[in-house]
């Protein structure tokens, strides 16, 4: 296990490596929530998944995953091409012109490894409780996961999803919030309180676990618990605690980094801090 | 003018309803969702026949766009229906982003579409739906004439791979057409072949065309009338084929004259032939609580209009 855990760390570290050069590399991005999410991500496609080889839109006999804050997507763009679907050398198309790898993901350019749209905020959940839906009518008894931002708990859609889910049973679906705690205007305490999250979801009528998003190993652990609750008549809800701008000390636990890129001198400290582990793209 | 006549009336929507359960049969990949209108959707039949493939969101427009989107992936081809306003205005950025942009195979059925919806009045009676969804990348936009025809239409658009936004209505009205027509996507309908001036019509306002083409008759003047169902993709070949031998052109429809089928129409002829052009529209402006027949009269929408427009066109040749 701790072999594991450490190759799992080993590929964050690229990970969070590739971020802050992508966002670098265009001047623009958001490195922050990014940042915070890089072991989610690494663990979500390198152990919680199961994946078919390849990529196909329908994702029929595959977990799939829906990204719903479309903006952290250097994280996402890195894990794919790090677990394989494009080659990791188009990272350095990130927000250029005529590249696949949009500002937000998109399907549109046909890029592989992602199924839908995403940027306007709250539409994601609702997008994995159809995808889950399909899964269930097609008796494929694989599981959609989708990842949300704390911030985007403010859109009203959000909680349409929140209503259906469980009063639908639908529960070959894990959901995550990214429970950071910032927004681009400041923390989401002072900007819109979110007030109890845990509560609320509870209320809602899901099935609510909480982990730590900064440890590789709760991430692991958390992901096989929700997994294990699955089939059994609700929706999974994870509280994923992480900090904004994690493994990067000067862009740790501040909204300033929301979608702010480093300067050539930020870039060379922040690269400093995380080891280049499966070479740079 | 060709003579046409009808036995029966019906509304629109319940040719949507007869034709989901037709292509719900024929297609096991179809599925249904609906945000608490099944009754105006006329989905009841489908429900019955296929319970596990009919989703009921409750009043969540915008969860409904985004399941529907979700569907897709697993091969589903999902039919959402709500009202037109509920439909477009309301969930914009959920078709933008989850539909359009990602290029789902949504087929996005609109009741109640216009003036028609009548009493309800203006909070539910979108005259904007036709802009909103044509402007869209990829979106197709149909908007069919009578039972048959949205029947007909609610079949073919299975068979097509990518969003479609598909226009019917509340009103009971003449059924004209044929009951076992084949519904082509972007090609226009061809009604009455004539020389004087080129009526171009969709929805609800074909049937007034008709009548407005037997009045033109008597009147002296042979009026060309052609059947627009598909406002995007644009036939834009049968238009600019009847502009050539008319050399004048009136569009009719139960929308805003802005970014309708109207704008539509002169923007092909700008580009290709300029030509003299009415509009039978509503006038910029919101609608209001009425009968249908009293609502389509106080805005402009019916024979007399087309008549009225036809002659003030003819003149400007």
């Amino acid at each position: 296990m701790s072999e594991d855990i450490n190759k799992l760390e080993r590929i964050a570290s690229q990970v969070r490596r590739d971020i802050v050069r992508m966002v670098h590399a265009c001047q623009s991005g958001h490195p922050g929530g990014s940042l915070g999410c890089a072991d989610f991500f690494v663990a979500l496609y390198f152990s919680a998944m199961e994946r078919k080889a390849g990529f196909d839109i329908d994702g029929i006999g595959e977990d799939i995953f829906f990204l719903s804050n479309g903006h952290i997507s250097p994280v996402f763009y890195s894990t794919l091409a790090r677990a394989g679907y494009f080659d990791v050398s188009e990272l350095a198309t990130f927000r250029k012109i005529n590249s696949r790898l949009q500002g937000h993901p998109t399907t549109h350019e046909g890029l592989p490894g992602v199924r839908v749209a995403s940027g306007s905020l709250g539409q994601g959940l609702s997008v994995a409780i159809g995808a889950a839906r399909a899964k269930k009518l097609n008796g494929d008894d694989h599981l959609v996961y989708a990842l949300m931002g704390d911030g985007e708990q403010q859109e009203g859609q959000i909680w349409e999803a929140a209503m259906y889910a469980p009063y639908n049973k639908i529960d070959n679906l894990i959901a995550t919030i990214d429970y950071n705690g910032q927004q681009i205007d400041g923390a989401t305490e002072n900007v819109l309180s979110l007030g109890n999250l845990k509560a609320k979801w509870e209320a809602f009528g899901w099935d609510v676990l909480a982990m730590n998003g900064n440890a590789m190993q709760e991430v692991v652990a958390g992901l096989a618990e929700a997994k294990s609750r699955t089939g059994k008549g609700k929706p999974i809800l994870i509280l994923m605690k992480t900090e904004m701008g994690y493994g990067v000390d000067f862009m740790m636990g501040s909204h300033k980094w929301h979608g702010v890129a480093p300067n050539d001198e930020q870039l060379a400290a922040a690269l400093s801090q995380l080891e280049e582990t499966l070479g740079d793209y | 003018m060709k003579k046409y006549t009808y036995t029966d009336k019906k509304d629109t929507r319940s040719g949507f309803g007869a034709g989901l359960l037709e292509v719900g049969r024929k297609n096991d990949n179809v599925v249904a969702l609906c945000a608490d209108l099944v009754g105006s959707l006329k989905m009841n039949d489908f429900i019955k026949e296929f319970p596990d493939r009919f989703f009921q969101v409750g009043i969540a427009e915008a969860n409904m766009m985004g399941i529907a989107a979700g569907l897709t992936i697993g091969g589903k081809i999902p039919y959402t229906g709500t009202f037109a306003n509920f439909s477009t205005g309301r969930v914009y950025d959920q078709i933008r982003q989850s539909i359009a942009y990602s290029g789902k195979n949504v087929k996005i059925c609109a009741s109640h579409a216009g003036l028609t919806l009548g009493e309800d009045g203006a909070t539910h009676q979108i005259l904007e739906d036709i802009g909103l969804m044509k402007m869209l990348p990829g979106m197709t936009v149909i908007n069919p004439c009578d039972y048959n025809q949205t029947k007909a239409a609610t079949i073919a658009i299975a068979d097509h791979d990518g969003p479609v936004y598909l226009r019917f209505g509340r009103p009971v009205v003449p059924i004209f057409t044929d009951a076992d027509q084949k519904f082509e996507i972007g090609k226009a309908w061809m009604v009455n072949e004539g020389s004087d001036v080129s009526i171009f019509a969709t929805g609800h306002l074909v049937w007034e065309a008709i009548q407005a083409g037997e009045q033109l008759a008597e009147l002296g003047i042979n009026a060309e009338i052609i059947n627009i169902h598909t406002i995007k993709p644009l036939d834009e070949e049968a238009i600019l084929k009847s502009v050539t031998k008319t050399g004048c052109v009136v569009t009719a429809e139960e929308h805003n004259r802005l970014g309708g089928l109207g704008d539509s129409v002169a923007q092909v002829l700008v580009k290709n032939r300029p030509t003299p052009q009415e509009y039978v529209a509503v006038d910029d402006s919101f609608g209001e609580s009425g009968t249908p027949a009293q609502l389509m009269d106080k805005y402009g929408l019916n024979a007399a209009n087309i008549v009225a427009a036809a002659q003030r066109v003819i003149k400007r040749k």
